[in-house]
């Protein structure tokens, strides 16, 4: 019906409705046609990759219908020693890093409310992790964990008590004394989820910021004069409206952190057991020259992605019944 | 009345307590951001202006005494290669180029489709949608792949422009929602007067709309100008090869590989960083109004 009513708008351009119609599809398909292009057409290809076992040299010669098909690709990938252990890497650095940073933006943003001296200042400095380049904040952060003359390492055991350097951006785990038991700690993917924490709490922090001074303050005076403690006024005044942005930033940034290849590549290059799905499909890429594989594993990090939104978006459904 | 007659026993309630622990959590929080977001960046600059052998001795110390600050690790960055040095301003011309190239065609084609969305009714309209959705849900490295099979046999590796292209892509969905939010809050009533007086569809755009959306203009190429200058994964796969065409980004990250002085890549990170960070705190608030605008609509 509405395909019928478009091709009708543009091949007979006569009313003033189909002419701005067709005004607007003209204005629309540049972007149209270079996200068709970029994005969807090499789409296609990957899934064609990932079903094929194309080397990059054979490629001028190969097209739909002389390629030999196989799931072998798919089999390889999941079947590859590294690749339970990636999946879970990538969940870890994932749910860290999206929770760690909407709280840190939300702690941040609370903080960072109410006037005090030197407001003005603190904002703008806050946004700094953010806009620092990613190549530049990956070498500063390398610097400063170095084991030799970082400045983490040279305060902790100057000071800390440590007996020796810690290597942050290569050990897989340590094992800590607490209450005279050894905790192992995942060292290298702590260090890979702070970062990614540092670098985008700022944006959680801006979304978060806008959302409380849009909260009228008469509500929180009235609460207050009527005897509501602070954590009252937040668990039943705030926290209900922030709520909303929260659900949001939760998916955009979850999206984001899941397919982060660069932050994870820059830090550690995939060492400690901070290989995630993303670096590995590019070992696959380059290390390996192995495109099928890198296709293969590539969809089912895409697969996994759109099962996890779908879970997201049917359970943030509101049930119906449940709110008028 | 006896807790207001007696000061010291009203003193403990449980709001008085909560207000104290938290204004004091609020300070303490306020430290900690300032600690996270100073250190580095003092840390970053001080060192740059180290010699190697005093950080190396004393790791410890961050600031360069007075007697040993030096330059010679931006002269060293920023020197020709047959001087001896890594050419970082070859690098960040090509940043520049990429960049600006992306810019204008993010806004051009953003201002084109976000007027449209937001003034018009056209068949595909939902499908649009969809199509930017595609963007961020197809992570950048499974397009990669393809793109990078594409490029290899087009001969386009290493070739500047294809890069504007992929950033290109990479930035207009979220250029155009930007601008399609500002538009829509534009009144139409001044489009309607102009239509009336005879202006086609493009003059009114370009002679009415523009000029009133400057701000969202400066808010929109400016984040397209944080992503060209920031973007690592593309650029590092189709400039491998071809050191002349190298973006500031990767240029510094593969400087990282050889052996050069932590010294000489934190000049090169301060020289790479300062542009963007001035940028960044001129504009912030044009920022930060432009990039929230609409997520807090009710």
């Amino acid at each position: 019906m509405d395909a019928k009513k478009g091709i009708a708008a543009l091949t007979r351009p006569t009313g003033y409705a189909e002419r701005r119609a067709r005004f607007a599809l003209v204005l629309v398909s540049p972007t149209f046609l270079v996200i068709a292009l970029v994005v969807v057409v090499p789409f296609f290809w990957t899934l064609f990759l990932a079903v094929t076992e194309i080397r990059l040299i054979d490629l001028p010669y190969a097209n739909l219908f002389n390629a030999t098909y196989t799931l072998g690709n798919f089999a390889d990938v999941l079947s590859s020693s590294t690749f339970w252990e990636s999946v879970g890497a990538t969940i870890a650095y994932t749910f860290l890093g999206t929770v760690g940073s909407i709280a840190l933006g939300l702690a941040a943003a609370l903080a960072l409310r109410r006037a005090f001296f030197g407001r003005a200042l603190l904002r703008s400095l806050v946004l700094v992790p953010f806009a620092v380049p990613v190549v530049a904040a990956a070498l500063l952060w390398q610097t400063m964990l170095d084991p030799q003359f970082g400045l983490v390492n040279a305060i902790g055991l100057r000071w800390l008590g440590w007996s020796e350097p810690i290597m942050f951006l290569s050990q897989r785990t340590a094992h800590p004394e607490l209450l005279g038991v050894a905790v192992p700690v995942p060292v290298a993917l702590l260090t890979v989820v702070a970062f990614e924490v540092w670098r985008s709490f700022a944006f959680a922090f801006l979304f978060l910021l806008a959302r409380l001074q849009s909260i009228g303050g008469d509500l929180v005076e009235a609460a207050r004069i009527d005897g509501a403690a602070p954590t009252q006024v937040f668990r039943h005044i705030v926290w209900p409206q922030l709520w909303g942005v929260i659900s949001l930033l939760l998916m955009l940034r979850a999206i984001f952190v899941f397919q982060n290849f660069t932050d994870v590549y820059l830090l550690t290059g995939g060492a400690g057991g901070t290989q995630v799905m993303a670096v590995q499909v590019y070992e696959y890429l380059t290390a390996r020259n192995d495109l099928g594989g890198a296709s293969a594993l590539g969809l089912v990090m895409s697969a996994t992605m759109g099962v996890l939104l779908v879970a997201y978006v049917w359970r943030s459904q509101p049930r119906k019944g449940v709110r008028a | 009345m006896s807790a207001r007659q007696n000061p010291a026993r009203r003193a403990w309630t449980r709001d008085r307590i909560e207000t104290l622990v938290f204004g004091v959590l609020a300070w303490v929080m306020r430290l900690f951001l300032l600690v996270i977001t100073v250190v580095p960046l003092v840390y970053m600059v001080a060192l740059s202006m180290r010699p190697l052998e005093s950080l190396l001795a004393n790791p410890l110390r961050v600031f360069p005494t007075l007697g040993e600050i030096t330059f010679a690790s931006y002269q060293r960055a920023l020197a020709s290669m047959d001087t001896g040095g890594y050419d970082i301003g070859g690098f960040l011309l090509n940043s520049l180029y990429v960049a600006v190239g992306t810019i204008v065609l993010a806004l051009l084609f953003s201002v084109l489709g976000g007027y449209a969305v937001s003034r018009f009714d056209f068949p595909g309209k939902r499908l649009l949608g969809m199509l930017f959705l595609s963007v961020y849900l197809f992570p950048a490295v499974v397009i990669a792949i393809p793109l990078f099979v594409i490029f290899t046999g087009m001969g386009l590796r290493g070739s500047l422009a294809a890069l504007v292209v992929i950033y290109l892509a990479q930035t207009v969905p979220v250029a155009l929602f930007m601008l399609r939010n500002f538009f829509e809050n534009l009144p139409e009533g001044i489009e309607e007067a102009a239509a009336l007086d005879g202006a086609g569809g493009l003059r009114t755009l370009w002679h009415i709309v523009l000029p009133l959306a400057l701000p969202a203009l400066a808010a929109t190429g400016l984040f397209v100008f944080i992503v060209a200058w920031n973007e690592f994964l593309f650029a590092l796969l189709f400039l491998l090869e071809s050191r002349d065409s190298w973006t500031v980004s990767i240029g510094i990250a593969l400087l990282d590989n050889q052996d050069v002085s932590p010294t000489v890549l934190l000049a090169s990170s301060v020289i790479m960083t300062l542009p963007i960070v001035l940028v960044f705190l001129f504009a912030q608030r044009v920022f930060a109004e432009g990039l929230s605008a609409g997520a807090t609509k009710e």
